[in-house]
């Protein structure tokens, strides 16, 4: 098995590593000084050079985002903020949490240097509401950091302001949507808007804003602190690095791993993961967090974990890196059913076609679940999430129709087989390969 | 001063709470930003938010009682209604789902007599279900309060129970909030 990296996570074993004496002694804050000697472009420059992408879901080169805040005289005299997403909210993702809980100080450390590079006086930590106890950890150690002058006014004597401050969310999925997050820190209801403009032009307050995962802060701590090739050494030219995956489901290690990006999925399932209990197959990998396609145990051998292999084998997304494995326990069409259950329960309600379809994909689901639904029902829910994906103001509305897409498509089967056949409606009408017995076009043979 | 009742009891922040606000209000450039954690203040002390105390929070943070009813209503923990004293929050989302959150969600209804809100007669408990909290690794799990209970099991449900029913609930942050990977073979 190749080498675990750990570079995120090196201080994660390290008893009390939460404390700032702990985690100074093996490293952390020791970069910040030697970061506020750079300029903040130079910083800037780093970060593109090391091709770090945010560990949100998205994977936008964080550099290039940092790039767009407009220069000083653009700025109409507004402020410029940094505004860290810890609200993880996306099923199947829990490795922000853990980041923070572990060793609060390597992303804390990475706000301070952002913020210097993009020109911001105040971050902001979002936290998802149920993190309270998180939060708590993470005020403690915002309060130890300050004290040792790494936060506040005049940093370490360099002239440089930068506070820290956490801010707690109340229970609300479309808060980790960057434009909604930013929306519910300005203590309005968090729904998204219409970009453009973007966040880094217009955000927070409506003074430009970077919004940053927790990982992608933590990795910047450490590679301001090596340098952009040393973080390359890691992962493959178009996803360099690490990356920390959450994996949950059916296998006997579930958890956070920080893997080497381009390793082979299936031996991180099946050798880091623990793999499947005793006498189980795969049926199934949603590789990043629940938004994005399914893959079929085909597609996970061939794919290696990195943004560019997953979509290219499979059409699916690294995304937030949450990695949720099925055996062949597993009853899909309930599983689906209970996806869409959650994006119907979290549409923000903004758009008709997102709160609707979202309720409306849902009861359909419900329905094939509980064996009352006919295959006219499955065309309908592959039409309903054709209809929602790019129609919305947010990538919301394409997050709930992916996985009806997807999993309709390559699993079909799982859902003809729940299903009253009318005869009406074939393979092809929900977006799968017309198997033998179905002609293309979607009649079934049993229909003539 | 706002001065109504709520549950019978005054509606008023103390001169430290406060206070409290107003160090909170200048960590942004907007006091309306105030809002959620105000209403989180006012949640913890007064237990949830009635019509005079969502009043209250609105003339603090300096907006119509409107917007404060409405602010309130879009997200899911802020309490628009009372509860027991203890929130049993279960997840139920697909990763925990695999892992028996059903099992756990029937295991504790089948302890108490839940009315149709999910209230026990004793006003100790409520059960509720809710979506993924980050914590799938570690499900089935549920939120109690600030803290998270993972790795459920009828059994440690029945011991994480009893603590509250005695009033010595047990020890929080769980150890397992410690635990980022989990080895089911050992
Ligand atoms: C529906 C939805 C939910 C999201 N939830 C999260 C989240 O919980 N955490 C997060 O970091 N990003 C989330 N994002 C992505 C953010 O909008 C944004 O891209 C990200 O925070 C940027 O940080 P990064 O560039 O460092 O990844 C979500 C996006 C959408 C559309
Ligand atoms: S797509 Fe859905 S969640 Fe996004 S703004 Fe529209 S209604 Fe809200
Ligand atoms: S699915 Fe239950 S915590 Fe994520």
């Amino acid at each position: 098995m190749a080498m675990e990296p750990s570079i995120l996570t090196s201080r994660w074993k390290i008893p009390d590593a939460h404390r700032i004496d702990v985690a100074m002694k093996h490293g952390a804050w020791a970069t910040l000084p030697a970061a506020l000697k750079m300029a903040p472009g130079e910083i800037t420059q780093v970060v593109k050079d090391s091709g770090l992408r945010g560990r949100g879901g998205a994977g936008f080169p964080t550099g290039v985002k940092w790039g767009f805040v407009p220069p000083p005289e653009k700025r109409n005299g507004k402020p410029v903020y940094l505004v860290c997403n810890a609200d993880e909210s996306e099923p199947g993702t829990f490795k922000d949490r853990y980041l923070m809980w572990k060793d609060p100080h390597m992303f804390l450390e990475g706000i301070v240097i952002s913020a210097y590079a993009i020109g911001a006086k105040a971050a902001y930590i979002y936290l998802r509401g149920e993190f309270g106890f998180v939060r708590r950890r993470v005020d403690e150690a915002i309060a130890e950091a300050r004290a040792k002058g790494f936060i506040g006014r005049n940093i370490l004597g360099s002239g440089v302001d930068v506070e820290v401050y956490t801010h707690l969310g109340a229970g609300a999925y479309i808060c980790g949507e960057e434009t909604a997050l930013l929306s519910s820190l300005e203590g309005k209801k968090g729904q998204p808007k219409l970009k453009p403009p973007f966040p880094a032009v217009e955000g927070a307050w409506r003074a430009p804003t970077i919004v940053n995962n927790v990982e992608t802060m933590a990795a910047v701590t450490w590679i301001v602190g090596h340098g952009a090739a040393a973080y390359r050494e890691f992962g493959t030219e178009k996803s360099p690095g690490t990356k920390l995956l959450s994996v949950s489901g059916h296998v006997l290690k579930p958890g956070v791993y920080e893997i080497d990006m381009g390793i082979p999925m299936m031996d991180f399932i099946m050798d880091t993961a623990g793999g499947l209990r005793p006498g189980r197959k795969l049926k199934a990998v949603v590789p990043g967090g629940s938004s994005v396609p399914i893959m079929t145990p085909d597609e996970v051998a061939r794919a290696t974990i990195d943004y560019e292999s997953i979509h290219e084998v499979s059409g699916s997304y690294l995304g937030s890196g949450g990695m949720i494995v099925m055996d062949d326990t597993t009853d899909l069409a309930e599983g689906l059913a209970n996806l869409l259950r959650f994006y119907a329960h979290e549409s923000c309600g903004q758009c008709t076609p997102c709160r609707e379809g979202t309720g409306w994909m849902f009861r359909i689901l419900k329905r094939v679940k509980e064996g009352r639904a006919t295959d006219v029902d499955l065309a309908t829910l592959k039409n309903l999430a054709d209809n929602i994906h790019s129609k919305t103001i947010c990538f919301f509305g394409a997050s709930a129709a992916m996985p009806v897409q997807s999993w309709l498509k390559k699993f079909p089967d799982e859902f003809f087989g729940r299903v009253h056949r009318t005869g009406k409606v074939g393979y092809a009408d929900v977006g799968a390969e017309p198997p033998g017995g179905d002609k293309p076009g979607g009649t079934t043979q049993a229909a003539k | 001063m706002t001065d109504q009742a709520h549950n019978g009891e005054k509606v008023a922040w103390t001169e430290q709470e406060l206070a409290e606000i107003e160090e909170i209000a200048s960590r942004y450039p907007s006091r309306r930003s105030a809002m959620l954690p105000v209403l989180w203040m006012a949640q913890h002390k007064f237990g949830w938010l009635s019509l005079p105390v969502l009043e209250l929070v609105a003339e603090t943070v300096g907006v119509p009682p409107s917007e404060a009813r409405a602010v309130a209503s879009f997200y899911t923990m802020l309490k628009k209604k009372p509860t027991g004293r203890y929130v049993l929050q279960v997840c139920h989302t697909l990763s925990c789902a695999l892992n028996g959150a059903e099992e756990i969600i029937r295991h504790i209804e089948s302890k108490y007599d839940f009315d149709e809100n999910g209230n026990t007669p004793d006003g100790l408990f409520t059960l509720e279900r809710v979506e993924c909290l980050a914590s799938c690794g570690s499900g089935p799990m549920m939120q109690v309060g600030e803290h998270y209970y993972e790795r459920l099991t009828p059994e440690k449900v029945d011991e994480i129970l009893a603590g509250f029913e005695s009033g010595e609930p047990l020890p929080t942050p769980r150890p397992e909030a410690d635990e980022w990977q989990w080895n089911l073979q050992s």
